[in-house]
């Protein structure tokens, strides 16, 4: 690794100001991926900027509306080893659960995995499912930004180079609402997913028509997609296979994928049909459910 | 299970800790990465970007006037070497491809070819100093499978190769075939023509790695002397001591080489990469130098073993096997010696075959040079065979199992080399299989299936030395000198204290240095437990005349009259006349001195070993992906004398052929880069992935052997890719014959997509 | 060139320790080459096998994808602190009681990966294990007889408790 310097701010002001000095910098949480890139020179900076001692980038806590707010650093470890959470939004777990083995979980971040911003990443589907926003921060101050909205490209966002994500937050989920994120990858675990969904449904107090829908499709694209039609085509539906075999036609088109050695364009787009399918099943189970 | 009736052993056959254990889990083993030395220096290698190209120039004059660089080795700080061939004990290569292979010369013949080396103080700076190294190449293209590099206009890796033919005779035209082989025997047309079926496929597989955990590493200390100390993690000390020999032109005695700690091996790390390297910048520098390599460099740059194409036809008749004709290609990488021949021999081995045809092509292409893996060459080419044989049980509607017992081969029938075997037990390890409870059990459900399939490996002998220095306490230290991978030097000592009739605490086992012990062969064709196990007992037996002279001795009579029997001495016909082995060992000074039992061997009957799989599969026909739900392996081992690691090892090489049958492969992209040179995406089996491996020890003893024993190791790997192939087969109805058979490709295949 | 080097302190095995190290060492390079405990291997340096992890903080990590400069403060077990004295810690002993390792490079990490799964969950099924242990790569035993030897130490901490 070339040589680097490290700064560990304990305040978002400090923080800013770090990125303020004309250097280039990268941030550092789990270190999952940023020590990897710089070991490997995918990527060279001037100094990276430890977030880990900023209080609001390691808590999170619910909101008074039942929404979730979790900072950016918060490792998936901490999220999942958490009852409410896992009760209260498994779709959430969904995800912490599975990016790399546990060593990963132990550090690694909903906040480097936003930033980082591949397209098979794993968290981004299942939060885009749930409708989150980011919030980051720069000398400025705060704005929201929704999390679909976020991505440009491979590894690439609209973050300012003065900015950083703060905290990612979810919104209260309604009443009679499932979501459910789902992945292929050839192994069972330590794999990139050859294609990723997030499905949600928010279905009627009788369960049986669909009030709204939100469907993610990581891997088959540049980033990340949000695929409004396939939800929107599920509105005023009843929760039937035929309904979700629409749905999930819409998000097949919808993938432009490529093919490389984690899998071909053929199979990948043939996956977000079986993995949307499979998706919003389980999310009407949960939907179901208390 | 034991099908012949064995001695009654005190030793061999129990399960006691291996003696190198408490330091391997309490972190404090050493390896080759872990030994530091005063002045120790690190370094790092360049390598080629390119999969085939011709140096025109490099120039390290940069590099070498950086901070911290203390020296800069190109293949011209390499002496000239002949094209003398260098066996490694499994494969043989020449002195100058080696040579070629560790320093790339006029070319680099594939991505991640070692091209120049670094040593500076530490290891940022000597990875700094390789961007200041100037290359530059003219890119040439390069051929990346056998069938491109076969065709007469392909690209050639060296103009001056011509093809070895069957005749012995250099074919006309420059090619890239290094050697094809035929195999014949009967009359396979005539065969054919009469046969009541015949089934005919072609078969695909690709470059596979061995996967072990511990990156290659290499420290050396060239002395001010001119002696040359190389600390290492190899299979084979001696195997490293010769080639450095060869490639740096120096007395075989004034190079010492001291065998580290081995993080996994498979055949993987019997050949030379970082040693020599490491040798030349340490006498540039004059410091000890140590080069590491990284995972990339691992996968790119080391010896996998070879992809190919085969084509495989095989006639039945009234029930049994009358004829075959296999022909197979396979990847040599850049330089020949892929395992070929090993494959084509060993593939229709476990079967009586009157009428056969073999063809085997040794095929130079852009890919690292191979190197062995475990039973090299038998899985690949078993894919092809096991499922045709599959494939024509079924069209004889037999049970596979019993297919393969009645056209089983047993002791005389002869093999395509014309070799007859010897006691075996393929029949005995197929009944195994038959009468297991997995194997009565039904499978049910949807999309599951069930497959089996054999494999045979020879295993090999060769050459072992011991010593066995009795201590006055009645301990007894076990010098030997070949590399433990997996638990041989608790398999070692377990057959010296079996010899010896005391306790197996008593002995104590090392593994020495090159200049410490006798000549020993590579750890490598299951030889190890065999044949050092041989060379044990031949110590252990030395040990017990030298203390029958000194009993006679003591007791004043003739050595007949006296017995060596569990561990004590006896006068044959003075009952009152015993010392037990601990006591005699007390009375050194008095009795002749120092007690020194050495044992060498040159190991010639090694017994083939067979093994039979068994395989439960579940297919996701949406996503392409198998679970194996359930795995059953037997296999002969001649004696089991460690049981727990005998199913170890068969544990290890079902999962080493489950990654291969199912997600393995080196995937190139079309400018001969291999894309997925990581733990990430080169996708071995996680602990996720697995049920529990069931193991059926089969004991029909080696006939060849003190204690019958035969080599474990390797034949494992040999039957589960046709096995899980044949199972994906009766889950789906359809045939996989290119692997991996990874999702992607289930997917494709099963849905027809483009 | 002088590199800028950084004054770490930390609690490793137990003991206050510090050292100095530049930004840009990984967690696993300053304890192998600063601290000499080699017992941490390097098997892949992208964290996709497990052989290098440690304990830090109470969860286990790859020291590969930590920096020593991380560790400030921190708390780690590494491989040499999980044995008391002579007094071999259960799971070492169930490793080398069930044959649980060939050639024992990863073996390490898998001790101190099962630590951290019995030091949350004293009595996880074989499933649990699988999954706990999937950032862990062995190419020797085929994952048989680790399971087995962390079902046997799960077992033996229970009796012990």
């Amino acid at each position: 690794m070339k040589e680097i310097d490290y700064l560990a701010p304990s305040s978002l002001g400090e923080a800013y100001a770090a990125l303020q000095t004309g250097k280039t910098s990268a941030f550092l949480a789990g270190g999952t991926d940023i020590i990897v890139q710089l070991r490997e020179g995918r990527k060279q900076v001037d100094q990276l900027i430890d977030v880990k001692h900023i209080p609001e980038l390691v808590s999170y806590k619910w909101t008074d509306d039942g929404g979730l707010e979790i900072g950016a650093a918060v490792p998936f470890a901490e999220i999942y080893g958490d009852a409410e959470i896992v009760h209260r939004l498994p779709c959430l777990i969904d995800c912490a659960t599975l990016v790399g083995g546990i060593q990963i979980q132990s550090r690694a971040c909903f906040g480097g995995n936003i930033g980082n911003s591949g397209p098979a990443a794993d968290t981004i589907p299942a939060l885009i499912a749930l409708g989150a926003t980011l919030t980051v921060g720069s000398a400025d101050g705060l704005r929201d930004i929704r999390l679909e909205e976020f991505f440009t490209g491979p590894g690439q966002n609209v973050l300012g180079s003065g900015e950083l994500i703060v905290k990612v937050n979810i919104p209260p989920q309604p009443a009679n609402s499932g979501s459910f994120f789902h992945r292929f990858i050839p192994r069972n675990e330590m794999d990139i997913a050859v294609v990723n969904v997030g499905a949600r449904l928010d279905l009627d107090s009788n369960g049986e028509r669909i009030e709204g829908a939100r469907i993610s499709v990581g891997a088959v694209a540049p980033t990340p997609l949000y695929v409004a039609a396939a939800g929107d085509a599920l509105v005023g539906e009843a929760p039937t296979d035929e309904a979700f075999a629409r749905a999930a036609d819409i998000a097949a088109d919808a993938a432009t994928p490529i093919t490389d050695m984690r899998g071909s364009i053929a199979q990948r787009v043939h996956l977000t049909r079986v993995l949307t399918n499979r998706a919003l099943n389980e999310a009407l189970a949960r939907s179901r459910e208390d | 299970m034991t099908t012949t009736e064995k001695p009654d052993y005190k030793v061999v056959g129990t399960r006691p800790i291996r003696p190198d254990g408490v330091e391997k889990v309490t972190g404090k083993a050493l390896y080759g990465a872990d030994i530091n030395l005063p002045g120790l220096v690190h370094g790092a290698v360049l390598r080629s970007p390119h999969a085939h190209a011709r140096i025109v120039s490099i120039d390290t004059s940069a590099a070498q006037a950086m901070p911290g660089v203390l020296a800069v080795v190109t293949h011209a700080d390499l002496p000239v070497v002949s094209d003398k061939a260098l066996d490694m004990g499994e494969g043989i290569s020449t002195a100058s491809d080696m040579s070629k292979n560790v320093l790339a010369a006029d070319k680099v013949l594939y991505r991640g070819h070692a091209v120049a080396g670094v040593a500076a103080t530490n290891v940022h700076d000597a990875l700094s100093a390789l961007e200041a190294i100037k290359v530059e190449y003219e890119v040439l293209p390069p051929v990346l499978n056998v069938q491109d590099a076969m065709r007469e206009d392909a690209p050639l890796l060296d103009d001056s190769r011509h093809t070895k033919t069957p005749t012995g005779d250099l074919s006309d035209n420059a090619s890239n075939i290094a050697a094809h082989t035929r195999f014949e025997g009967g009359d396979v047309e005539a065969a054919f023509a009469a046969a009541d079926i015949v089934v005919e496929r072609e078969f695909d597989t690709k470059m596979v790695h061995q996967g072990y955990i511990e990156p290659h590493n290499g420290t050396a200390n060239w002395n001010s002397d001119g002696t040359l100390t190389v600390w290492t993690s190899t299979q084979g000390a001696f195997a490293v001591r010769s080639a450095l020999s060869e490639l740096l032109k120096l007395p075989v005695s004034r190079i010492r080489v001291i065998p580290m700690e081995i993080g996994g091996g498979f055949g993987g790390k019997i050949g030379l990469y970082l040693e020599p390297i490491a040798a030349i910048l340490s006498r540039k520098s004059g410091r000890p130098v140590q080069l590491t390599m990284d995972r990339t460099d691992v996968f790119q740059a080391t010896g996998p073993t070879s992809g190919g194409h085969m084509k495989g036809k095989i006639a039945v008749k009234d029930g049994k096997i009358t004829a075959a004709e296999v022909s197979l290609a396979f990847e040599a990488g850049a330089f020949p010696g892929s395992p070929v021949g090993a494959g084509a021999m060993c593939m229709l081995s476990p079967y009586e075959v009157e009428n056969f045809k073999v063809d085997a092509f040794d095929v130079v292409v852009n890919k690292p040079k191979v190197a062995a893996y475990r039973a090299p060459g038998a899985p690949n080419a078993s894919f092809c065979v096991e499922q045709l044989i599959d494939e024509l049980a079924r069209e004889s509607g037999a049970d596979p199992l019993q297919f393969r017992l009645s056209n089983s081969a047993r002791e005389g029938s002869r093999m395509i080399t014309g070799v007859a075997h010897p006691r075996i037990g393929h029949e005995e390890t197929v009944q195994a299989v038959q009468s297991s409870d997995h194997y009565q059990s039904p499978i049910e459900g949807p999309n599951r299936g069930r497959g089996v399939a054999s494999g045979f490996w020879f295993n090999a002998g060769m050459q072992s030395s011991v010593i066995a220095s009795v201590n006055p306490d009645g301990t007894v230290n076990l010098i030997e000198g070949s590399t433990d991978i997996g638990g041989t030097r608790a398999s070692l000592a377990m057959q010296l204290a079996e010899t010896l009739g005391i306790e197996y605490e008593r002995i104590r086992p090392t593994v020495a240095d090159t200049d410490s012990v006798g000549h020993n062969d590579v750890t490598g064709g299951s030889r190890t437990t065999y044949a050092s196990g041989q060379a044990v007992y031949e110590a252990g037996l030395d040990v017990q005349q030298q203390m029958v002279s000194r009993a006679a001795k003591l007791w004043e009579c003739e050595t007949e009259d006296v017995e060596y029997v569990d561990g004590s001495l006896r006068h044959k016909s003075d009952s009152e006349k015993t010392i037990t082995f601990a006591e005699l060992a007390g009375k050194q000074m008095e009795t002749g001195g120092p007690l020194q039992g050495r044992g060498t061997v040159m190991a010639r009957t090694p017994g083939a070993a067979f093994g039979v799989h068994l395989v439960d599969v579940e297919v996701d026909t949406e996503t392409g992906k198998v679970e194996i739900l359930r795995y059953t392996i037997a296999q002969d081992v001649g004696t089991a004398v460690h049981p727990s690691y005998v199913e170890g090892q068969m544990q290890g090489g079902v999962v080493q052929g489950i990654g291969w049958a199912l997600n393995e492969e080196y995937y190139y992209g079309e400018d001969g880069r291999m894309e997925n040179s990581s733990f990430l995406d080169y996708r071995m089996p996680t602990s996720l992935d697995l049920p529990m491996i069931d193991t059926i020890i089969v004991e029909v003893p080696n006939p060849g052997h003190p204690f019958g024993v035969r080599g474990v190791g390797e034949v494992p790997i040999v039957p589960p890719l046709a096995a899980i192939a044949n199972a994906i087969n009766d889950a789906t109805g359809h045939r996989f014959t290119e692997l991996p058979i990874s999702p992607r490709r289930v997917v494709e295949e099963l849905h027809n997509l483009q | 060139m002088p590199t800028r080097r950084t004054h770490i302190q930390t609690n490793l095995n137990g003991e206050e320790v510090d050292f100095l190290c530049e930004p840009r060492q990984s967690l696993l390079e300053v304890l192998r080459e600063e601290l000499g405990l080699t017992g941490t291997k390097e098997g892949c340096n992208n964290g996709n096998c497990g052989a290098c992890s440690v304990i830090m903080n109470g969860r286990v990590v790859n020291s590969c994808c930590v920096l020593g400069v991380e560790a400030e403060g921190a708390e780690v077990t590494t491989i040499e602190g999980v044995a008391e004295g002579e007094a071999l810690h259960p799971l070492q002993q169930c490793f080398l009681e069930e044959a649980a390792l060939q050639c024992g490079v990863c073996t390490p990490g898998f001790i101190i990966a099962s630590k951290a799964l019995l030091d949350s969950e004293p009595s996880p099924d074989e499933g649990r294990i699988r999954h706990w242990l999937a950032g862990n790569l062995c190419r020797c035993t085929g994952y048989d007889k680790i399971v087995r030897a962390v079902l046997k130490a799960s077992d033996m901490e229970e009796v012990s408790a």
